[in-house]
């Protein structure tokens, strides 16, 4: 074995992360989101044991919905990643296709996708744990209808990374849902979070969403006004999603990154 | 005959600091196949990128048909007479080579897609291999999936960045034979940019010589030779280039 070829082989990783934003970014983002996100849910349980009478139904509830949203989003992304992956970019951006085309080809593809991988998830829970999402009656079809759209508009802010920034944008893809988790509120209430924290999530459509589905769950009460609070936060934000997916496909041509995505 | 089908009026694209290509000129008539010849880096790929409007010009102007590619109106209706062939890009590998080829025929809206298909595949010989994985066949086979893509919509421009980059002599000669077929029988227009002087004297009428973002010398075959006083194509491109 020789020091210098496995130094070579070292630093030419360690130039890649030096040179990428992105990269660095990745390093850090795991252990920071796992150390917030389960602090928050011990805390939570620490503090309101008794806070449940159906904690596995409502735990399970809801992480089916936040995979549902986490599986909406990664699909968006993963379709645009296999043209990066298996060389068909350009082929893609000299055919014959308008950017309103591509997005909605992606959004549509996505959701089968997804359907594919959930829908087994689903029908598993009542034999396996005996609860049923469907409990939670029409308003269930709404609450899907909310994450998805946002879902979409996270594939779509993070396929205008690729498109701006090329594939060193790709661990955003895996990771963008992550940050939004703790802040979301998927498996605790808003309350738990420090006053200023609770400011911010509020201008998140997933905390409405989840508050909502532990309202349905627990007190069997729906709250239409969380379920519109949801829609509307949702389509701002997917509108503007879409604003700035034109406007990276506009700086990829402007930076000739269309033509030629590599490393 | 003689329409003009490609006009780039004053072409200018920087980037950061730097001339890809400066002020670029020139007009192609229908039926003309020319040859982008010019050293590594000198704008040829970025060019091409300007026709086929995956590249966003600094300032000038691509007309296709008379019409500006730049116009969001235009370039769609203009994508679907044009195609284009590298050896940077391929086709998705774990589709099979008709899969491929009906996701793109499809694309282009092509009317009689199957009976295209099969066409393409009979005179490119890849009937055999059209329910293999396209990530399984040979470089060379692989190359000639990627020109039945890029003639599934019978395109009246084919641009082609370095189409027998990396082939066997075999495969290269088999390629060329049927592009000069395709633009000879159907009058079509194609952009060459090789850096196989063998492959531009063979098959293009006229010849463009780039040196940093500029066209340095364009003309004829002969009309270049002649004007340097060397014997062939390649010696008259290094005596350009190295000027």
């Amino acid at each position: 074995m020789k020091l210098h070829r496995m130094y070579a082989l070292s630093i030419r990783h360690l130039y890649l992360i030096k040179g990428s934003f992105p990269r660095i970014l990745d390093l850090i983002y795991w252990p920071t989101i796992q150390i917030i996100l389960w602090g928050f849910i011990s805390q939570f349980f620490t503090m309101y044991s008794d806070y449940y009478n159906n904690t596995i139904g409502v735990i399970l509830s809801c992480a089916i919905l936040y995979d549902f949203l986490f599986r909406s989003s990664i699909s968006f992304n993963m379709l645009f990643l296999e043209e990066i992956w298996s060389r068909n970019f350009t082929n893609l951006f000299v055919a014959p296709l308008k950017v309103s085309e591509i997005i909605t080809a992606l959004t549509a593809t996505a959701l089968l996708r997804t359907l594919i991988g959930i829908i087994p998830a689903i029908i598993l829970m009542s034999p396996l744990f005996g609860v049923s999402l469907f409990q939670m009656g029409p308003a269930l079809f709404l609450l899907f209808l909310s994450l998805y759209l946002f879902g979409t508009t996270l594939g779509l802010l993070v396929t205008s990374g690729l498109l701006r920034f090329g594939p060193a944008f790709e661990n955003t893809a895996w990771s963008s849902l992550f940050l939004l988790a703790p802040l979301g509120c998927v498996y605790y209430p808003l309350s738990i979070l420090p006053e200023w924290l609770q400011i911010l999530a509020k201008g998140l459509p997933l905390v409405y969403i989840f508050e909502e589905a532990r309202s349905i769950l627990v007190n069997n009460v729906v709250n239409y006004s969380n379920i519109i609070s949801a829609l509307v936060l949702n389509l701002i934000y997917f509108t503007s999603a879409i604003a700035i997916f034109y406007l990276a496909f506009s700086g990829a041509r402007k930076k000739g990154t269309l033509i030629n995505v590599g490393e | 005959m003689n329409e003009t089908i490609i006009e780039v009026n004053n072409l200018v694209k920087k980037f950061k600091h730097s001339f890809a290509v400066n002020n670029l000129n020139f007009k192609l008539k229908k039926g003309t196949i020319l040859g982008l010849l010019g050293p590594n880096g000198c704008g040829k790929t970025t060019t091409l990128g300007m026709l086929l409007g995956l590249i966003k010009p600094t300032s000038g102007t691509v007309l296709i048909d008379g019409k500006d590619i730049e116009n969001e109106k235009n370039r769609t209706s203009l994508l679907e007479k044009i195609n284009f062939i590298s050896p940077y890009i391929e086709l998705p590998k774990k589709l099979t080579v008709r899969e491929n080829l009906m996701v793109y025929g499809r694309m282009y809206g092509v009317k009689n897609l199957k009976d295209k298909i099969s066409d393409l595949m009979q005179n490119l010989n890849l009937s055999e291999f059209k329910n293999r994985k396209t990530g399984e066949l040979s470089s060379g086979q692989k190359n000639r999936v990627s020109l039945a893509k890029a003639l599934v919509n019978d395109p009246e421009i084919l641009l082609l960045d370095e189409p027998t980059a990396s082939l066997d002599p075999d495969v290269g000669d088999y390629i060329r034979t049927y592009i000069e077929d395709f633009a000879k029988k159907k009058n079509k227009t194609i952009l060459l940019a090789s850096h196989n002087m063998n492959e531009v004297e063979r098959l293009c009428n006229e010849v463009m010589m780039m040196k940093k973002g500029e066209i340095i010398d364009k003309g004829t075959i002969n009309s270049l030779i002649d004007k340097h006083g060397r014997k062939n194509l390649e010696e008259t491109f290094l005596k350009i280039v190295r000027e």
